[in-house]
Formats: structure tokens, C-alpha cells, sequence
């Protein structure tokens, strides 16, 4: 049987008999959004609905939009279709959205996570027929180490800096990367300063889930006398201006993809921390397993390969394109 | 093995060299002597024999990771090196400990393996993979699959040692010259020994050539300098003292045992002396291409079959010391006078030198840059002496424009880790007839970006939506875009399907003003080819 409760158009993921789309790159009338990253939730729908805990957070970094807000597992119907947001773990508000239809079931997962990484709320799986997941690190190659560890590892780097007198300036995704680390961080051998966009972050993030305060960064801070701190900023401040004020200091990137030395080499980090808002590999692989879905569509990432070796493992498995990112997009940083 | 694992991985950390020599001078403080040794040997270019074929490690960590042939390659190709794709498959991610297995004892063992039957390699390469981190499993593993590219020259590595010994680099340089076995020789025999030689080794610092900018005529009056072609090899000194030839690179590597024809070379020299010049491919008349070259670098043991296909000369410019007397104060016409009635021929020649007596004369030089085989231009300065580094003012160098010609692109390949979702890898085709007179896409050079960001997004963008085929990671496309392509030198080769070989080809512009049929074919290529 053709399944076709949602299909991929060029505006986006799209239920036709509901007439909604789902984190649709194109501006559309009716938006369901996964998560507030500026690749899932854009600019330009007339209506969005989320996660509550998402609705503050798109507000602030797209301005005025009418919002719709959901709790967790609560079902809702547009034009007998029934739509529910469910925990997929990857930042504060990220959701699976569940769509149901006479019988038949679709689970868009957005990015997600099954690791618990202590603040964000817990992936929880859900079982359906087709199952639309994320596939961006879909190669075995990606083995996350556990976060206790790479905390430590952090830990250790920023005190062996302090020792030296070297600022650490540690990059990291100001929206979920950002509020993993300043939530977890200790502020053992000097304080921990969040970069504005990150401490604007953090303000919106900590009105659903309470965060820890931290110092703002600002250029009144005089960089002689914090040599011991440990500096929260966004990717795409590594050329920022301001850095220079900071020598002497090292660069360490919190991601996934600082499990490969090339990537890391290639950014021009001093140091690479392996911390992932995605799922790695094997943790993919067990949540698809646990879905049961008959069908499984993978969106981005290493779609062909990762395709194939859920083919290769009995499960029917299919790709579809779609612009979603590998990691929140840098330009997100801009719009805030 | 653990305190290497962690020295591996503060040298990957840090691009400078003073924190390299740091990281490495504090290793060789603590390590023990038979280890050091070990790491001297492997920073040197000895590494242990290759016990292993890399087929069979791919299959045993495919096996290990519970993975099909198939997925193990993939992940390879996305991840670039294979020993840290294995590491990343195989590493046990919650280890007891790390190996505190000594590094000697691993690197004998390694010795030894080589005759071992297969399943005693296996037994030994899996339980080490299953016990130990990502990092000595990484370490481990480069043991079989090559080089740990750590931007560690052996200079660097002897920097290290100087610091953490005190014995100066020079004579440390000398001492690890040659042949040595680190199974045997002991680390107070390898570097405290001493050695009278060493001063003797000892070449000066190169002076470097300044980029020239402007035109020719801003150098002032024409006849205060002379002209040379830029050889297109690599800069090298060639001291010879005590009755011993050495041969030092620009990168302040003694090269000897890579060029043993020019070792030989001292019964032409009259006296105690240093040259300044260039290695270079070449045959009885005239330098070979660069890609000629190559072909006798990065060797431990050069065949007498690379030797007699690949001839390498010492292309002398420069005269440093003359029986024992530095001359690098007195004028270059001084020291080049000096040097022009020394005995050339065979493996040691003078690079000709033109006094030119008008700009245009110089300008008509380099216009026959790649009839001779030069990349451009030198220009010295008649009352100039010999300094250190890149100063402005004594030698300029100017080199002629690249060769370009309007290609289409064919394929794309996605690039490797973060960029893995973006095609960074691009091949290109030229217009050939085939047999039925019909024009076809004959693939020419492949060259990675050399466009904006902006250019890049816009070409990734059509590349998704204009793929034909998909070949594992690479994508065949329409063919539509036309690119400008810039390269070096060009080369016949029988090893590339359009019969030539492009010397650093890189993309110059998107040309949005050509379509694909009006793109060069390769017999445009062809005309840029000097015979």
C-alpha cells in the first residue's frame, strides 16, 4: 500500500489532507515546527505551531509571529487529521511531530538525540509506520563518547589553560550546544563568560527550563585581569575583532563532527571536544529499531549510505532531499 | 604507548612550531631512552616494517565493528585517513585503561610479527584494538598504514632534541644521518655520543628571493643586474667538507640518501666548499618536469631503475664558502666570478646567468620561460651579498602567469567530514572527436574550489539538481557549467585518460558568460604543450 499522509514538496514536508507543512523552507500558510533552529523554523509562515517551550525562543529570534503552542503528547486535530508533539531530545522544545490518519502513522523526528544529556527533555521514541528521521552522522564512524567524559575533558583543558594564564575560548552553538555546556560547566579555576548572543540565548532558554546565571561578555571586561576564564561563543565569532583583546588564548570547538581529525584541522581549532546534539550511529539505529516503522525515509545527512545499510538490515529504507543543515546553520547567529 | 598516544595527539593540536618542539622536547624529558629512540626513528622516516597489508586490516576492523566491506569503505572515504578510520570503528569507548605497554616493546614486537602466520597477527591486532582507546588504537594503527603527518620535519624533531639535550641541532641533524637500526642502537650511542664531524655538515641559511610586483623597469638601471631562470626543482646547499658531501634542503634536511648521485660528486669539487642551487630533473640537455622530480622524493631507497630513469642535477647559482672562507659578504658578482671557474658537467651544472642591457631583453627571457622549463625569472642584483630569509632589495623572483583554459564540469565529489554534505571535488572535461566524429567530454584535470562562498553555495545548489548519476560519493552531472581553469605546467602522461598530466590545476573563475560548447578541447590543451 502507498502510503501518502505527508510527502516531500519543494516548499517542504506536506500533508495535503490537513493542508499544513512541516518545518517548510518555503514561506506557507500553516507551519508545524520541529525546533527553533533558523533551518527548521523560518521567516515568512502566516501561522506556526509548536512546543511551548519552543514558542518563546522562535519568537525571539524571529520577531512578532503568531504562535500556537503544545505540551508534550497533547493530540490536535486539522481537518481530521491528528498532529502531537513529542520529546526528540536535541535542544530545549525539540519535538517529533506525530501524524496520524485513520489508522496510519508519521513520525517526522526533526534532529534529535537519544542521549539524556541532563537539561534537555529526553527523546522519547514513538512507534509508527513511516518514520522520517535525520541521518547527519549515519556512518559507524560516529561513537559518542559519554558526556561525563568529554565534561571532564573541557574541565581539564580550560584549568590547564588558567594555569598558563591562557584565555579557552570555547565555540559552540548558541541555541542548544550553548545552554548543554553553561548548564553543565563549572566555574572551578575562573568564571564561565557567554558571548551576548549566547547570554541572550540563555535569558530566553532559562524563562522554560531554569539555567545557571553566567557573566555577560562585554567590552568593558577588562581581559587582563579574567585570563582564567573560560569564553562561550558562537562558531562565527572565530574571526571576531574582539578575540584579539583576549591573547594570549586557545580555541576548542564543542561537535559532533570534532570526532574527525581532519574537521577539526580544517576549522582551525586548537583542540576538538567530541559533544553532539545528534544522534551517532548506533543511536539511529536503535531508535529506528524501536519505532517498528515499515518504511523509513532518511532527509540529511549521509542519506544514501546510511539508506543502504538500514536496507542491508532488513529495514525498507528511502531518501529524500531536503535543505536542512548538518548542524544549526551559522547565519542564525545574524538574525539575533 | 599511552604517553605517545598523548604526545600524537598535542602535535595534531597545534599548527606552531614552537609548541610542536615544546610538546615533543617534553616528551623526550621524561620518556625512557629506549622509547626515545623509537620515536626519533619514527619522526625520521624509519618506521617499522609493514607487517600487515592494509587489506587485511580493513577487513579485520570491518569484522570487529560488526560492519559490511561496503559501509567500512564509505566511512573511509568520508573520514580521509584510514588508520583514524579504523580507530574510530574499533576503539573501545569505555577502556579499563590505556596501553601502558612500553613503545619499544609494541615497535619490536612489530618487528617480529612480519614472519608471524596470519592468525597470530590477527590475534594480536584485535586484542589490541579491543582493549585500548581511540588514541592508541589510532597510534597503533598508523604503525601499519603510513606517515602521521604532524606537520614534524625531522628538523623540528631535532629542534626538540636540542632543547631537551643541549646538543645543538646541526649536530644532532648529523648524527641521525644514515643508516641505524633503533632495535639495536642505544640512545646514548644515537645522541649523547660525540662527534667531530658534525660542525663540518653544517650549511648556511638560505637567502630567499622577494616576489616582484611591479614591473621590471622599477628595479632601476638594467645593468645592475643579472638575469637566471627559475628552476622549477627544489632549492638546495650542497656543502662539501672534510672530504664529505652534504646535501641539505631548503627545509634544512640533510637529503643525501635521496640523491646519492650527487653524493658522488665531491671528486669534481676543487676544494672545501658550499654551493647554492637547485635539484632538478634532467636529462644529458635539459631539466625534466617538476612531476619528474616527485617521483625521487619522500624515498628511503632510491633503485638504481628510479636513478637512471629520473636523473637529478645540482643546478648551481651561488658560491657560499670557498675553501673554508665565507664569502656570503662579498658581492654576488664576486662570489658568482669565483664560482663560473669551477669544472661543470654531468651531474653538477651552472645555472647560466644573462647580463641583459636593456628591460625588454629581460622581458624577452622570460616570455621563453616554459621552452627552457623555468616557473619565471630570477634577478640579482650585481653588489648584493647574501643575506638570511626574505629580504627585499638583492634577488626577486617573478613568475610567469599560469596556463588557464575553459573546462566543463562533469563530476562532483562531496568533500570529507564537515563539509561532507557540500561537493568540494571537482572534475572537468575538455572537447575530443571520438572515432564516430562526434564531440565527448574527455575528463583533464580535477581541481577543488577556488570560488567564493557565494559561488560555491550557487554551485552545490545546481550540482543537487542537475545530477545524472550517483556513484557512491561522487555525483556525474549535466554538463552545463564552464570554469576557467588555472595550472602550473602541463605534461604528456599515459596514465590519464586525455593523455596529459596538469600540474596544480585549481579553478581561476566561473565562467557564466560561456556555455559548455564553448569550452576548450584537447587539442587546445595540446598547443600549451612545449616539446
Amino acid at each position: 500500500m502507498k502510503r501518502t499522509l505527508l510527502e516531500f514538496t519543494d516548499s517542504g514536508i506536506y500533508c495535503p489532507k490537513a493542508d499544513v507543512y512541516l518545518d517548510p523552507w518555503k514561506p506557507v500558510s500553516k507551519a508545524l515546527i520541529s525546533h527553533a533552529h533558523a533551518d527548521h523554523s523560518r521567516w515568512g509562515h502566516q501561522h506556526y505551531i509548536s512546543h511551548e517551550y519552543s514558542t518563546p525562543i522562535i519568537k525571539h529570534r524571529l520577531g512578532g509571529v503568531e504562535i500556537a503552542s503544545k505540551k508534550w503528547g497533547e493530540r490536535f486535530s486539522i481537518q481530521g487529521v491528528h498532529f502531537s508533539f513529542h520529546p526528540a531530545g536535541h535542544i530545549v522544545g525539540s519535538s517529533q511531530i506525530k501524524v496520524e490518519y485513520k489508522g496510519e502513522t508519521w513520525v517526522f523526528s526533526g534532529d534529535y538525540k537519544t542521549y539524556d544529556d541532563g537539561f534537555t527533555t529526553p527523546f522519547e521514541p514513538q512507534k509508527c509506520d513511516v518514520f522520517i528521521t535525520e541521518c547527519t552522522f549515519g556512518i559507524p564512524a560516529f561513537k559518542w563518547p559519554s558526556q561525563e567524559l568529554v565534561f571532564d575533558q573541557i574541565q581539564q583543558w580550560w584549568k590547564e589553560n588558567a594555569e598558563k594564564g591562557i584565555t579557552s575560548v570555547l565555540f559552540g552553538y548558541s541555541l542548544g550546544k550553548a545552554q548543554r555546556l553553561s548548564f553543565h560547566l563549572r566555574e572551578e579555576v575562573g568564571p564561565l563568560l557567554l558571548h551576548p548572543v549566547i547570554h541572550a540565548h540563555n535569558e530566553v532558554v532559562g524563562s522554560v527550563k531554569p539555567l545557571p546565571h553566567h557573566q555577560k561578555l562585554d567590552k568593558n571586561l577588562d581581559p587582563k585581569k579574567l585570563k582564567t576564564a573560560l569564553i562561550l561563543a558562537p562558531p562565527n565569532a572565530q574571526d571576531a575583532s574582539w578575540l584579539k583583546k583576549w591573547m594570549p588564548y586557545k580555541t576548542a570547538a564543542a561537535s559532533g563532527w570534532m570526532a574527525t581529525r581532519g574537521a577539526r584541522r580544517r576549522r582551525g581549532y586548537d583542540t576538538g571536544f567530541v559533544l553532539s546534539d545528534h544522534a551517532d550511529f548506533y543511536e539511529l539505529t536503535n531508535a529506528i529499531k524501536a519505532t517498528e516503522a515499515q518504511h523509513v525515509i532518511c532527509t540529511h545527512g549521509y542519506t544514501d549510505i546510511y539508506a543502504r545499510f538500514l536496507n542491508s538490515k532488513g529495514i525498507y529504507a528511502t531518501t529524500a532531499d531536503t535543505p536542512f543543515e548538518d548542524e544549526p546553520v551559522t547565519t542564525e547567529e545574524r538574525t539575533s | 604507548m599511552n604517553t605517545f598516544a598523548q604526545l600524537i595527539a598535542s602535535l595534531d593540536q597545534t599548527t606552531k612550531t614552537s609548541e610542536k618542539i615544546g610538546a615533543l622536547a617534553a616528551y623526550f624529558d621524561t620518556a625512557t631512552n629506549q622509547d626515545k629512540v623509537w620515536v626519533i626513528a619514527l619522526l625520521s622516516g624509519r618506521r617499522p616494517p609493514r607487517a600487515i597489508n592494509t587489506r587485511l586490516l580493513r577487513e579485520w576492523a570491518a569484522e570487529l565493528a560488526q560492519i559490511e566491506p561496503w559501509l567500512f569503505e564509505e566511512t573511509y572515504h568520508i573520514v580521509g585517513d584510514l588508520a583514524e578510520t579504523i580507530a574510530l570503528l574499533v576503539h573501545n569507548a569505555q577502556p579499563k585503561k590505556s596501553s601502558t605497554t612500553p613503545l619499544c616493546s609494541i615497535l619490536n614486537r612489530l618487528h617480529s610479527l612480519k614472519t608471524e602466520d596470519e592468525t597470530e597477527k590477527k590475534s594480536y591486532v584485535l586484542s589490541f584494538w579491543k582493549q585500548n582507546d581511540y588514541l592508541s588504537c589510532f597510534a597503533f594503527t598508523k604503525f601499519f598504514t603510513g606517515g602521521f603527518r604532524l606537520g614534524v620535519s625531522q628538523r623540528l624533531m631535532t629542534k626538540a632534541l636540542e632543547k631537551s639535550t643541549g646538543i645543538p641541532a646541526d649536530e644532532l641533524a648529523m648524527k641521525l644521518m644514515g643508516d641505524w637500526d633503533p632495535r639495536t642502537i642505544s640512545f646514548d650511542e644515537l645522541v649523547l655520543s660525540k662527534v667531530d664531524a658534525a660542525q663540518e655538515a653544517k650549511p648556511y641559511p638560505f637567502f630567499l628571493a622577494y616576489p616582484l610586483e611591479e614591473a621590471f623597469d622599477a628595479l632601476g638601471e638594467v645593468t645592475q643586474w643579472a638575469i637566471e631562470h627559475k628552476w622549477d626543482g627544489i632549492r638546495a646547499q650542497l656543502v662539501y667538507r672534510g672530504g664529505a658531501v652534504y646535501l641539505w634542503s631548503r627545509g634544512e634536511e640533510l637529503v643525501n640518501h635521496q640523491f646519492p648521485e650527487i653524493e658522488a660528486l665531491q671528486d669534481q669539487l676543487p676544494v672545501s666548499c658550499v654551493l647554492d642551487g637547485e635539484l632538478l630533473a634532467h636529462d644529458k640537455n635539459r631539466p625534466l618536469s617538476f612531476g619528474a622530480l616527485q617521483k625521487r622524493l619522500g624515498r628511503k631507497n632510491v633503485s638504481e631503475k628510479l636513478l637512471a630513469e629520473y636523473p637529478v642535477v645540482f643546478k648551481a647559482y651561488d658560491l657560499l664558502e670557498y675553501d673554508l672562507k665565507d664569502l656570503r659578504s662579498q658581492t654576488y658578482e664576486a662570489r658568482r666570478t669565483l664560482l663560473e671557474r669551477f669544472n661543470f658537467n654531468g651531474k653538477l651544472l651552472l645555472s647560466e646567468r644573462i647580463m641583459p642591457q636593456h628591460w625588454n631583453q629581460v622581458r624577452a627571457e622570460k616570455e621563453r620561460a616554459s621552452e627552457v622549463r623555468s616557473e619565471g625569472l630570477m634577478l640579482k642584483r650585481l653588489d648584493s651579498i647574501y643575506q638570511v630569509g626574505r629580504k627585499k632589495g638583492g634577488w626577486y623572483k617573478s613568475k610567469v602567469d599560469p596556463m588557464t583554459i575553459d573546462a566543463v564540469l562533469t563530476f562532483a565529489m562531496r568533500g570529507h567530514g564537515r563539509r561532507s554534505n557540500l561537493y568540494t571535488d571537482f572534475t572537468f572535461g575538455l572537447w575530443r572527436e571520438n572515432e564516430e566524429g562526434i564531440a565527448e567530454l574527455v575528463t583533464f584535470a580535477k581541481a577543488y574550489s577556488g570560488l567564493t562562498d557565494k559561488e560555491f553555495a550557487a554551485v552545490n545548489q545546481w550540482i543537487k539538481k542537475n545530477t545524472v548519476a550517483r556513484f557512491g560519493p561522487v555525483r556525474q552531472v549535466n554538463p552545463e557549467l564552464v570554469f576557467e581553469i588555472a595550472f602550473e605546467g602541463i605534461s604528456k602522461s599515459g596514465r590519464h585518460k586525455s593523455g596529459y598530466a596538469t600540474r596544480f590545476p585549481r579553478i581561476l573563475r566561473w565562467r557564466t558568460d560561456k556555455s559548455a560548447k564553448e569550452a576548450n578541447s584537447i587539442s587546445d590543451l595540446e598547443s600549451l604543450v612545449i616539446e
